[in-house]
Protein backbone atom coordinates (compact mmCIF):
# COMPACT_ATOMS: atom_id res chain seq x y z
CA UNK A 1 0.00 0.00 0.00
CA UNK A 2 0.88 3.68 -0.97
CA UNK A 3 1.40 4.95 2.37
CA UNK A 4 1.28 9.12 2.59
CA UNK A 5 2.66 11.10 5.68
CA UNK A 6 0.86 14.33 6.05
CA UNK A 7 1.92 14.78 9.77
CA UNK A 8 5.10 16.90 9.39
CA UNK A 9 4.07 19.00 12.14
CA UNK A 10 4.76 15.91 14.49
CA UNK A 11 8.33 15.16 13.11
CA UNK A 12 9.77 14.96 9.62
CA UNK A 13 11.93 12.79 8.00
CA UNK A 14 15.80 13.67 8.56
CA UNK A 15 16.68 15.24 4.71
CA UNK A 16 19.10 13.11 2.82
CA UNK A 17 21.59 15.67 2.72
CA UNK A 18 21.27 16.21 6.48
CA UNK A 19 22.01 12.39 7.53
CA UNK A 20 24.72 12.76 4.74
CA UNK A 21 26.98 15.51 6.62
CA UNK A 22 26.41 14.12 9.97
CA UNK A 23 26.98 10.52 9.45
CA UNK A 24 31.22 11.07 9.30
CA UNK A 25 30.68 12.27 13.15
CA UNK A 26 28.53 9.09 13.95
CA UNK A 27 32.01 6.94 13.11
CA UNK A 28 35.31 8.45 11.73
CA UNK A 29 35.42 12.23 13.82
CA UNK A 30 33.48 10.66 16.96
CA UNK A 31 35.34 13.13 18.90
CA UNK A 32 33.94 14.90 22.06
CA UNK A 33 34.57 18.32 21.77
CA UNK A 34 35.96 19.23 24.85
CA UNK A 35 38.97 16.59 24.37
CA UNK A 36 42.36 18.25 23.28
CA UNK A 37 43.25 16.05 21.34
CA UNK A 38 43.11 16.42 17.17
CA UNK A 39 39.80 14.07 17.60
CA UNK A 40 38.22 16.48 19.91
CA UNK A 41 39.53 19.38 18.17
CA UNK A 42 37.66 18.00 14.79
CA UNK A 43 34.38 18.26 16.77
CA UNK A 44 34.88 21.29 18.35
CA UNK A 45 35.18 22.71 14.95
CA UNK A 46 31.84 21.33 13.65
CA UNK A 47 30.48 22.20 16.78
CA UNK A 48 31.43 25.99 16.73
CA UNK A 49 30.74 26.17 12.73
CA UNK A 50 27.37 24.55 13.33
CA UNK A 51 26.63 27.66 15.67
CA UNK A 52 27.97 30.21 13.68
CA UNK A 53 25.77 28.89 10.78
CA UNK A 54 22.16 28.87 13.08
CA UNK A 55 23.08 32.19 15.10
CA UNK A 56 23.98 33.77 11.32
CA UNK A 57 20.20 32.58 10.05
CA UNK A 58 18.57 34.28 12.84
CA UNK A 59 20.33 37.26 13.16
CA UNK A 60 22.37 36.25 16.65
CA UNK A 61 26.00 35.81 17.46
CA UNK A 62 27.55 32.77 17.97
CA UNK A 63 28.07 32.60 21.63
CA UNK A 64 23.64 33.41 21.90
CA UNK A 65 23.16 30.27 21.44
CA UNK A 66 22.87 27.19 23.45
CA UNK A 67 22.61 23.33 21.87
CA UNK A 68 19.40 21.21 24.02
CA UNK A 69 17.88 18.32 23.56
CA UNK A 70 15.31 19.50 21.84
CA UNK A 71 12.58 21.85 22.24
CA UNK A 72 10.84 20.95 25.32
CA UNK A 73 14.49 21.42 27.02
CA UNK A 74 14.34 25.08 25.36
CA UNK A 75 11.53 26.18 27.31
CA UNK A 76 11.68 24.25 29.86
CA UNK A 77 14.89 26.05 30.15
CA UNK A 78 13.89 29.64 29.46
CA UNK A 79 10.93 29.73 31.53
CA UNK A 80 12.72 27.57 35.03
CA UNK A 81 16.08 29.49 34.37
CA UNK A 82 14.75 33.31 34.42
CA UNK A 83 11.62 33.21 37.30
CA UNK A 84 11.26 32.71 40.70
CA UNK A 85 8.83 33.45 43.46
CA UNK A 86 7.12 36.40 43.40
CA UNK A 87 7.79 36.82 39.21
CA UNK A 88 5.05 37.24 37.02
CA UNK A 89 4.95 35.32 33.48
CA UNK A 90 2.44 35.93 30.66
CA UNK A 91 1.83 33.58 28.54
CA UNK A 92 -0.98 32.41 26.52
CA UNK A 93 -3.38 29.44 26.48
CA UNK A 94 -2.73 27.53 23.31
CA UNK A 95 1.26 27.40 24.11
CA UNK A 96 2.75 23.64 23.49
CA UNK A 97 2.57 21.74 26.77
CA UNK A 98 6.27 21.97 27.12
CA UNK A 99 5.48 25.99 27.92
CA UNK A 100 2.29 25.51 29.94
CA UNK A 101 2.89 22.11 31.73
CA UNK A 102 5.93 24.22 33.09
CA UNK A 103 4.22 27.48 33.77
CA UNK A 104 1.67 24.93 35.89
CA UNK A 105 4.80 23.82 37.48
CA UNK A 106 6.25 26.75 38.73
CA UNK A 107 2.91 27.72 40.07
CA UNK A 108 2.76 26.18 42.82
CA UNK A 109 6.56 27.64 43.44
CA UNK A 110 5.24 31.01 44.11
CA UNK A 111 5.46 32.12 39.70
CA UNK A 112 2.05 33.91 39.23
CA UNK A 113 0.82 33.38 35.73
CA UNK A 114 -1.21 34.82 33.22
CA UNK A 115 -3.00 32.89 30.16
CA UNK A 116 -3.82 35.05 27.83
CA UNK A 117 -6.93 34.06 26.09
CA UNK A 118 -7.06 34.17 21.35
CA UNK A 119 -9.57 34.89 18.71
CA UNK A 120 -10.79 32.23 17.16
CA UNK A 121 -8.60 31.68 14.60
CA UNK A 122 -5.52 31.07 17.61
CA UNK A 123 -4.37 34.74 17.33
CA UNK A 124 -2.95 36.74 20.50
CA UNK A 125 -3.63 40.49 20.63
CA UNK A 126 -0.52 42.57 21.04
CA UNK A 127 -2.37 44.87 23.02
CA UNK A 128 -3.92 42.29 25.57
CA UNK A 129 0.10 41.61 26.31
CA UNK A 130 0.36 45.16 27.54
CA UNK A 131 -2.49 45.33 29.14
CA UNK A 132 -1.63 41.90 31.28
CA UNK A 133 2.42 43.47 32.04
CA UNK A 134 2.47 44.60 36.08
CA UNK A 135 5.36 45.50 38.21
CA UNK A 136 6.68 42.23 38.79
CA UNK A 137 6.20 40.30 35.15
CA UNK A 138 9.65 39.03 34.39
CA UNK A 139 8.75 37.24 31.27
CA UNK A 140 6.13 36.81 28.28
CA UNK A 141 6.56 33.31 27.06
CA UNK A 142 4.26 33.75 23.42
CA UNK A 143 5.07 30.61 20.45
CA UNK A 144 5.91 32.08 17.40
CA UNK A 145 3.62 29.39 15.51
CA UNK A 146 1.13 27.32 16.79
CA UNK A 147 1.58 23.95 16.46
CA UNK A 148 -1.91 22.41 15.90
CA UNK A 149 -3.83 25.22 13.39
CA UNK A 150 -0.97 27.19 12.20
CA UNK A 151 -1.70 30.26 14.15
CA UNK A 152 1.20 32.86 13.07
CA UNK A 153 1.32 35.41 16.33
CA UNK A 154 2.69 38.57 16.40
CA UNK A 155 6.05 38.15 17.73
CA UNK A 156 8.18 41.13 16.50
CA UNK A 157 4.79 43.32 17.59
CA UNK A 158 4.87 41.64 21.29
CA UNK A 159 8.80 41.80 21.17
CA UNK A 160 8.55 46.02 20.88
CA UNK A 161 5.92 45.93 23.52
CA UNK A 162 8.64 43.45 25.85
CA UNK A 163 11.41 45.58 25.51
CA UNK A 164 10.30 49.03 25.80
CA UNK A 165 8.24 47.96 29.12
CA UNK A 166 11.57 46.24 30.00
CA UNK A 167 10.21 43.04 30.49
CA UNK A 168 11.97 39.71 29.07
CA UNK A 169 10.65 37.73 25.56
CA UNK A 170 10.51 33.98 24.93
CA UNK A 171 9.37 33.04 21.96
CA UNK A 172 8.52 28.94 21.17
CA UNK A 173 9.86 28.90 17.29
CA UNK A 174 9.75 24.91 16.98
CA UNK A 175 7.05 24.75 14.47
CA UNK A 176 7.65 27.78 12.43
CA UNK A 177 11.72 27.59 12.33
CA UNK A 178 12.79 27.51 8.91
CA UNK A 179 9.60 28.16 7.63
CA UNK A 180 9.14 31.86 8.54
CA UNK A 181 12.19 34.20 8.40
CA UNK A 182 13.50 35.06 12.15
CA UNK A 183 15.79 38.41 12.64
CA UNK A 184 16.00 37.85 16.77
CA UNK A 185 17.69 41.79 16.53
CA UNK A 186 14.51 43.37 14.66
CA UNK A 187 12.12 41.16 16.40
CA UNK A 188 13.51 42.15 20.14
CA UNK A 189 13.29 38.12 21.09
CA UNK A 190 15.36 37.67 24.38
CA UNK A 191 15.05 34.24 24.33
CA UNK A 192 14.07 31.59 21.25
CA UNK A 193 13.35 27.60 21.29
CA UNK A 194 13.85 25.57 18.45
CA UNK A 195 14.63 21.70 17.72
CA UNK A 196 16.16 20.03 14.54
CA UNK A 197 13.66 17.62 13.99
CA UNK A 198 10.35 19.87 12.50
CA UNK A 199 12.57 20.97 9.62
CA UNK A 200 13.74 17.64 8.51
CA UNK A 201 16.64 17.61 11.03
CA UNK A 202 17.35 14.84 13.16
CA UNK A 203 15.52 14.14 17.11
CA UNK A 204 16.96 14.64 20.16
CA UNK A 205 18.37 18.02 19.12
CA UNK A 206 17.36 21.90 19.55
CA UNK A 207 18.42 25.04 20.73
CA UNK A 208 17.57 27.88 22.70
CA UNK A 209 18.89 31.35 21.72
CA UNK A 210 19.39 33.73 24.83
CA UNK A 211 20.23 37.32 23.85
CA UNK A 212 23.39 38.56 25.35
CA UNK A 213 23.39 40.18 29.00
CA UNK A 214 20.81 37.43 30.04
CA UNK A 215 21.51 35.42 32.66
CA UNK A 216 19.39 31.48 32.83
CA UNK A 217 19.71 29.36 36.13
CA UNK A 218 21.55 26.03 34.03
CA UNK A 219 19.00 23.03 34.05
CA UNK A 220 22.15 20.59 33.77
CA UNK A 221 24.38 20.49 35.59
CA UNK A 222 28.14 19.15 35.36
CA UNK A 223 30.98 19.18 33.23
CA UNK A 224 30.02 23.14 31.99
CA UNK A 225 29.44 22.68 28.55
CA UNK A 226 27.94 25.10 26.61
CA UNK A 227 29.86 27.73 28.62
CA UNK A 228 28.27 26.67 31.71
CA UNK A 229 24.83 27.02 30.49
CA UNK A 230 24.16 23.24 29.46
CA UNK A 231 26.22 20.91 31.15
CA UNK A 232 26.53 17.36 28.41
CA UNK A 233 28.72 16.31 26.01
CA UNK A 234 27.50 18.05 23.10
CA UNK A 235 25.46 15.66 20.51
CA UNK A 236 27.82 16.76 17.89
CA UNK A 237 26.51 14.69 14.58
CA UNK A 238 22.94 16.23 16.09
CA UNK A 239 24.62 19.45 15.82
CA UNK A 240 25.62 19.54 12.53
CA UNK A 241 22.71 18.04 11.11
CA UNK A 242 20.40 20.93 12.53
CA UNK A 243 23.18 23.01 11.16
CA UNK A 244 22.73 21.64 8.11
CA UNK A 245 19.09 21.29 7.95
CA UNK A 246 18.39 25.04 8.80
CA UNK A 247 20.51 25.99 5.85
CA UNK A 248 19.08 24.07 3.24
CA UNK A 249 15.43 25.51 4.97
CA UNK A 250 16.55 29.00 4.66
CA UNK A 251 18.08 28.41 0.70
CA UNK A 252 14.85 27.10 -0.09
CA UNK A 253 12.10 28.90 2.35
CA UNK A 254 10.49 31.34 -0.24
CA UNK A 255 10.38 28.36 -2.87
CA UNK A 256 9.21 25.88 -0.51
CA UNK A 257 6.60 28.58 0.95
CA UNK A 258 5.08 28.63 -2.43
CA UNK A 259 5.02 24.89 -2.80
CA UNK A 260 3.31 24.56 0.52
CA UNK A 261 1.01 27.56 -0.19
CA UNK A 262 -0.37 25.94 -3.32
CA UNK A 263 -0.29 22.15 -2.04
CA UNK A 264 -2.56 23.54 1.16
CA UNK A 265 -5.15 25.57 -0.97
CA UNK A 266 -5.79 22.42 -3.08
CA UNK A 267 -6.12 20.94 0.12
CA UNK A 268 -8.06 23.18 1.84
CA UNK A 269 -10.50 23.83 -1.42
CA UNK A 270 -11.10 20.04 -1.44
CA UNK A 271 -11.42 18.61 1.77
CA UNK A 272 -13.91 21.44 2.57
CA UNK A 273 -16.19 20.12 -0.41
CA UNK A 274 -16.88 17.66 2.30
CA UNK A 275 -20.71 18.27 3.89
CA UNK A 276 -20.82 19.82 7.13
CA UNK A 277 -16.76 20.34 7.30
CA UNK A 278 -14.92 23.39 8.48
CA UNK A 279 -10.89 25.17 8.68
CA UNK A 280 -9.53 25.14 12.12
CA UNK A 281 -6.96 28.07 12.09
CA UNK A 282 -7.10 31.04 9.67
CA UNK A 283 -7.54 31.32 5.95
CA UNK A 284 -4.84 33.77 5.29
CA UNK A 285 -1.66 31.89 4.53
CA UNK A 286 0.33 34.70 2.84
CA UNK A 287 0.63 38.10 3.60
CA UNK A 288 -2.19 39.75 1.55
CA UNK A 289 -2.71 43.68 1.42
CA UNK A 290 0.08 44.47 3.35
CA UNK A 291 -0.57 42.70 6.16
CA UNK A 292 1.32 39.82 6.91
CA UNK A 293 0.18 35.75 6.78
CA UNK A 294 -2.08 34.61 9.36
CA UNK A 295 -1.51 30.91 9.17
CA UNK A 296 1.86 28.68 8.72
CA UNK A 297 0.30 26.59 4.72
CA UNK A 298 1.84 23.91 5.89
CA UNK A 299 -0.60 23.28 8.99
CA UNK A 300 -4.12 22.35 7.86
CA UNK A 301 -6.66 21.63 10.64
CA UNK A 302 -10.31 20.92 9.89
CA UNK A 303 -13.23 19.65 11.82
CA UNK A 304 -16.47 17.26 10.79
CA UNK A 305 -19.26 17.40 12.53
CA UNK A 306 -20.19 14.52 14.38
CA UNK A 307 -17.76 12.14 14.04
CA UNK A 308 -14.64 11.22 16.35
CA UNK A 309 -10.80 11.48 15.48
CA UNK A 310 -9.07 8.82 16.19
CA UNK A 311 -11.36 6.78 14.61
CA UNK A 312 -10.97 9.12 11.22
CA UNK A 313 -7.34 8.74 11.89
CA UNK A 314 -7.14 5.05 12.00
CA UNK A 315 -9.46 5.29 8.94
CA UNK A 316 -7.06 7.21 7.42
CA UNK A 317 -3.94 5.36 8.32
CA UNK A 318 -5.68 2.16 7.04
CA UNK A 319 -5.72 3.53 4.33
CA UNK A 320 -2.31 4.63 3.55
CA UNK A 321 -2.55 7.79 5.46
CA UNK A 322 -0.51 9.44 8.34
CA UNK A 323 -2.31 12.24 10.15
CA UNK A 324 -3.68 13.53 13.84
CA UNK A 325 -6.25 14.44 15.61
CA UNK A 326 -6.96 16.83 18.63
CA UNK A 327 -9.89 14.66 19.36
CA UNK A 328 -9.78 13.60 23.68
CA UNK A 329 -9.89 10.01 22.58
CA UNK A 330 -6.37 9.98 21.03
CA UNK A 331 -4.98 11.62 24.17
CA UNK A 332 -3.84 10.29 27.26
CA UNK A 333 -6.00 12.73 29.61
CA UNK A 334 -9.10 12.28 27.62
CA UNK A 335 -9.21 15.66 27.08
CA UNK A 336 -9.96 17.68 24.23
CA UNK A 337 -7.28 19.63 22.42
CA UNK A 338 -6.28 22.85 24.69
CA UNK A 339 -6.00 24.64 21.54
CA UNK A 340 -9.17 23.85 19.51
CA UNK A 341 -11.59 24.79 23.14
CA UNK A 342 -8.80 27.79 23.38
CA UNK A 343 -9.99 29.07 19.75
CA UNK A 344 -13.74 28.42 20.99
CA UNK A 345 -14.81 25.39 19.57
CA UNK A 346 -16.86 22.78 21.94
CA UNK A 347 -15.76 19.37 23.30
CA UNK A 348 -17.57 17.44 20.46
CA UNK A 349 -15.92 19.79 17.73
CA UNK A 350 -12.73 19.65 18.96
CA UNK A 351 -13.61 15.70 18.91
CA UNK A 352 -14.06 15.67 15.30
CA UNK A 353 -10.33 17.49 14.00
CA UNK A 354 -7.81 16.16 11.65
CA UNK A 355 -4.72 17.70 11.56
CA UNK A 356 -2.92 17.09 7.99
CA UNK A 357 0.52 19.13 8.19
CA UNK A 358 2.22 18.68 4.98
CA UNK A 359 6.25 18.96 4.30
CA UNK A 360 8.67 18.79 1.79
CA UNK A 361 8.19 15.13 0.30
CA UNK A 362 4.32 16.02 -0.06
CA UNK A 363 2.86 16.12 -3.96
CA UNK A 364 -0.30 17.48 -5.15
CA UNK A 365 -0.74 13.59 -6.02
CA UNK A 366 -0.91 12.76 -2.32
CA UNK A 367 -3.05 15.73 -1.43
CA UNK A 368 -5.38 14.06 -4.87
CA UNK A 369 -5.63 10.72 -2.84
CA UNK A 370 -6.08 12.22 0.24
CA UNK A 371 -9.38 14.09 -0.95
CA UNK A 372 -10.27 10.65 -2.96
CA UNK A 373 -10.31 8.67 0.31
CA UNK A 374 -11.26 11.30 3.34
CA UNK A 375 -14.92 11.76 1.82
CA UNK A 376 -15.85 7.64 2.18
CA UNK A 377 -14.67 7.75 5.27
CA UNK A 378 -16.78 10.85 7.17
CA UNK A 379 -19.63 9.38 5.33
CA UNK A 380 -19.02 5.89 7.01
CA UNK A 381 -18.34 7.32 10.69
CA UNK A 382 -21.43 10.04 10.50
CA UNK A 383 -23.20 6.81 9.37
CA UNK A 384 -22.94 5.28 12.56
CA UNK A 385 -22.83 8.08 14.69
CA UNK A 386 -25.97 9.01 16.39
CA UNK A 387 -24.43 12.96 16.24
CA UNK A 388 -24.47 13.58 12.83
CA UNK A 389 -27.10 14.97 11.01
CA UNK A 390 -29.40 12.78 8.37
CA UNK A 391 -29.04 9.55 7.66
CA UNK B 1 -10.25 -8.15 33.40
CA UNK B 2 -9.19 -10.00 30.14
CA UNK B 3 -5.02 -9.01 29.70
CA UNK B 4 -5.02 -7.03 26.10
CA UNK B 5 -3.51 -8.60 23.18
CA UNK B 6 -1.71 -5.49 22.19
CA UNK B 7 -0.98 -4.89 18.27
CA UNK B 8 -1.66 -2.11 16.44
CA UNK B 9 -2.68 1.22 17.65
CA UNK B 10 -2.78 0.01 21.04
CA UNK B 11 -5.70 -1.87 20.45
CA UNK B 12 -6.42 -5.88 20.16
CA UNK B 13 -6.62 -7.40 16.73
CA UNK B 14 -10.35 -8.13 17.40
CA UNK B 15 -11.08 -4.35 18.56
CA UNK B 16 -9.51 -3.37 14.59
CA UNK B 17 -11.84 -5.84 12.89
CA UNK B 18 -15.36 -5.23 14.42
CA UNK B 19 -13.93 -1.30 14.19
CA UNK B 20 -13.25 -2.37 9.87
CA UNK B 21 -16.68 -4.24 10.32
CA UNK B 22 -18.69 -2.90 13.26
CA UNK B 23 -22.28 -5.10 13.43
CA UNK B 24 -26.11 -3.78 13.96
CA UNK B 25 -25.62 -0.17 13.41
CA UNK B 26 -28.13 1.64 12.70
CA UNK B 27 -31.63 2.92 14.01
CA UNK B 28 -34.97 0.85 14.61
CA UNK B 29 -38.38 2.44 13.96
CA UNK B 30 -40.88 2.04 16.56
CA UNK B 31 -38.14 0.76 18.79
CA UNK B 32 -39.90 -1.00 22.00
CA UNK B 33 -36.87 0.55 23.86
CA UNK B 34 -34.49 3.26 23.37
CA UNK B 35 -31.33 4.21 25.16
CA UNK B 36 -28.93 7.55 24.86
CA UNK B 37 -26.20 7.71 26.96
CA UNK B 38 -22.60 9.80 26.88
CA UNK B 39 -19.59 9.77 29.03
CA UNK B 40 -19.36 13.43 30.10
CA UNK B 41 -15.66 13.29 30.29
CA UNK B 42 -14.57 12.34 26.97
CA UNK B 43 -17.66 13.20 25.40
CA UNK B 44 -18.06 9.63 23.66
CA UNK B 45 -22.02 8.96 22.76
CA UNK B 46 -24.03 5.79 22.33
CA UNK B 47 -27.90 5.26 21.12
CA UNK B 48 -29.66 2.46 21.47
CA UNK B 49 -32.60 0.70 19.78
CA UNK B 50 -34.16 -2.52 20.60
CA UNK B 51 -37.21 -4.62 19.67
CA UNK B 52 -38.24 -6.88 21.47
CA UNK B 53 -40.43 -10.45 21.14
CA UNK B 54 -44.24 -10.18 21.89
CA UNK B 55 -43.82 -14.11 23.16
CA UNK B 56 -43.64 -12.97 26.88
CA UNK B 57 -40.22 -14.19 26.89
CA UNK B 58 -38.73 -10.92 26.45
CA UNK B 59 -36.69 -11.75 23.99
CA UNK B 60 -34.50 -9.09 22.33
CA UNK B 61 -35.17 -9.76 18.59
CA UNK B 62 -33.60 -7.00 17.17
CA UNK B 63 -31.12 -4.44 18.21
CA UNK B 64 -28.97 -0.90 16.73
CA UNK B 65 -26.84 0.98 18.22
CA UNK B 66 -25.27 4.27 17.13
CA UNK B 67 -21.83 5.40 18.28
CA UNK B 68 -20.06 8.79 18.02
CA UNK B 69 -16.29 7.76 19.53
CA UNK B 70 -13.41 5.54 19.19
CA UNK B 71 -12.13 2.79 18.07
CA UNK B 72 -13.29 1.79 22.01
CA UNK B 73 -16.41 2.81 21.58
CA UNK B 74 -17.20 1.49 18.53
CA UNK B 75 -15.69 -1.86 19.10
CA UNK B 76 -17.46 -2.17 22.47
CA UNK B 77 -21.14 -0.90 21.52
CA UNK B 78 -20.96 -3.03 18.40
CA UNK B 79 -19.69 -6.19 20.06
CA UNK B 80 -22.11 -5.93 22.85
CA UNK B 81 -25.28 -5.76 20.66
CA UNK B 82 -23.80 -9.47 19.03
CA UNK B 83 -23.44 -10.67 22.35
CA UNK B 84 -26.97 -10.29 23.25
CA UNK B 85 -29.01 -10.41 20.27
CA UNK B 86 -31.44 -13.25 20.53
CA UNK B 87 -31.14 -13.38 24.75
CA UNK B 88 -33.99 -13.06 27.04
CA UNK B 89 -33.86 -9.60 28.80
CA UNK B 90 -33.13 -11.26 31.81
CA UNK B 91 -29.87 -12.90 30.17
CA UNK B 92 -28.58 -9.73 28.47
CA UNK B 93 -28.74 -8.10 32.21
CA UNK B 94 -26.18 -10.29 32.97
CA UNK B 95 -23.10 -9.23 30.25
CA UNK B 96 -20.99 -7.19 32.02
CA UNK B 97 -18.58 -4.95 30.85
CA UNK B 98 -15.81 -7.47 31.47
CA UNK B 99 -17.52 -9.97 29.06
CA UNK B 100 -17.29 -7.19 26.77
CA UNK B 101 -13.56 -7.08 27.22
CA UNK B 102 -13.09 -10.71 27.36
CA UNK B 103 -15.14 -10.68 23.57
CA UNK B 104 -12.49 -8.03 22.27
CA UNK B 105 -9.17 -9.65 23.22
CA UNK B 106 -8.80 -6.87 25.91
CA UNK B 107 -8.74 -3.03 25.59
CA UNK B 108 -6.21 -0.60 26.82
CA UNK B 109 -6.77 0.54 29.93
CA UNK B 110 -7.74 3.89 29.49
CA UNK B 111 -10.66 2.56 26.82
CA UNK B 112 -11.97 0.56 29.58
CA UNK B 113 -15.04 3.43 29.95
CA UNK B 114 -15.92 2.58 26.53
CA UNK B 115 -17.27 -0.86 27.27
CA UNK B 116 -19.32 0.49 30.74
CA UNK B 117 -20.94 2.91 28.51
CA UNK B 118 -21.95 0.06 25.65
CA UNK B 119 -22.93 -1.93 28.61
CA UNK B 120 -25.00 1.24 30.01
CA UNK B 121 -26.58 1.99 26.78
CA UNK B 122 -28.00 -1.67 26.83
CA UNK B 123 -29.59 -0.62 30.50
CA UNK B 124 -30.54 2.82 29.43
CA UNK B 125 -32.87 1.08 26.40
CA UNK B 126 -34.00 -1.42 29.11
CA UNK B 127 -34.80 0.98 31.70
CA UNK B 128 -37.27 2.39 28.48
CA UNK B 129 -38.68 -0.69 27.54
CA UNK B 130 -40.06 -1.69 31.21
CA UNK B 131 -41.20 2.24 31.85
CA UNK B 132 -43.36 1.68 28.86
CA UNK B 133 -44.32 -1.65 29.78
CA UNK B 134 -45.39 0.29 33.14
CA UNK B 135 -43.09 -2.67 34.48
CA UNK B 136 -41.73 -2.66 38.01
CA UNK B 137 -37.78 -1.76 37.31
CA UNK B 138 -34.87 -3.58 38.91
CA UNK B 139 -32.61 -1.38 41.30
CA UNK B 140 -29.64 -1.17 38.98
CA UNK B 141 -31.55 0.06 36.14
CA UNK B 142 -32.76 2.70 38.36
CA UNK B 143 -29.26 3.81 39.42
CA UNK B 144 -27.58 3.59 35.88
CA UNK B 145 -31.14 6.03 34.51
CA UNK B 146 -30.24 8.23 37.21
CA UNK B 147 -26.99 8.61 37.08
CA UNK B 148 -27.61 9.09 32.97
CA UNK B 149 -29.82 12.02 33.74
CA UNK B 150 -27.22 13.82 35.96
CA UNK B 151 -24.50 13.57 32.92
CA UNK B 152 -26.93 14.10 30.16
CA UNK B 153 -27.06 17.93 30.89
CA UNK B 154 -23.23 17.91 30.41
CA UNK B 155 -23.26 15.92 27.39
CA UNK B 156 -25.88 18.11 25.56
CA UNK B 157 -23.66 21.09 26.92
CA UNK B 158 -20.57 19.37 24.49
CA UNK B 159 -23.00 19.01 21.71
Amino acid sequence: MKRIYMDHAATTPVDARVAAAMKPFLSQRFGNASSLHTFGQEAKEALEESRAAVARAIGAAPDEIIFTSGGTESDNMALKGSLKRGDHLITSAIEHHAVLHTAQYLEPQGVQVTYLPVDRFGLIDPADVEAAIKPNTKLVSIMHVNNEIGAIEPVAEIGVICRRRGVLFHTDAVQGFGKLPIDVRKMNIDMLSASAHKLCGPKGVGLLYIRNGIKLAPLMHGGGHERGRRSGTENVAGIVGFAKAMELAVKDMKKENAGMKTLSEKLVKRVLAIPDSHLNGHPQTSRLRGRPAKRLACINNFRFAGIEGESLVIHLDMQGVAASTGSACSSRSLEPSHVLTAIGLKHADAHGSLRLSLGRGNTAADVDYVAKVLPGIVENLRRISPLAKGK
Amino acid sequence: MAKQKQTTYGYSRKVLEVFRHPKNIGEIKNPDGFGLVGNPRCGDTMSMYLKISKDGEDRIEDIKIKTFGCLGAISSSSILTEMVKGKTIGDALRVTKDDVIKKLGGLPPIKVHCSVLSVDALKEAIYDYYKRKGRKIPKDLEEVHKHNLQVRESIEHMH
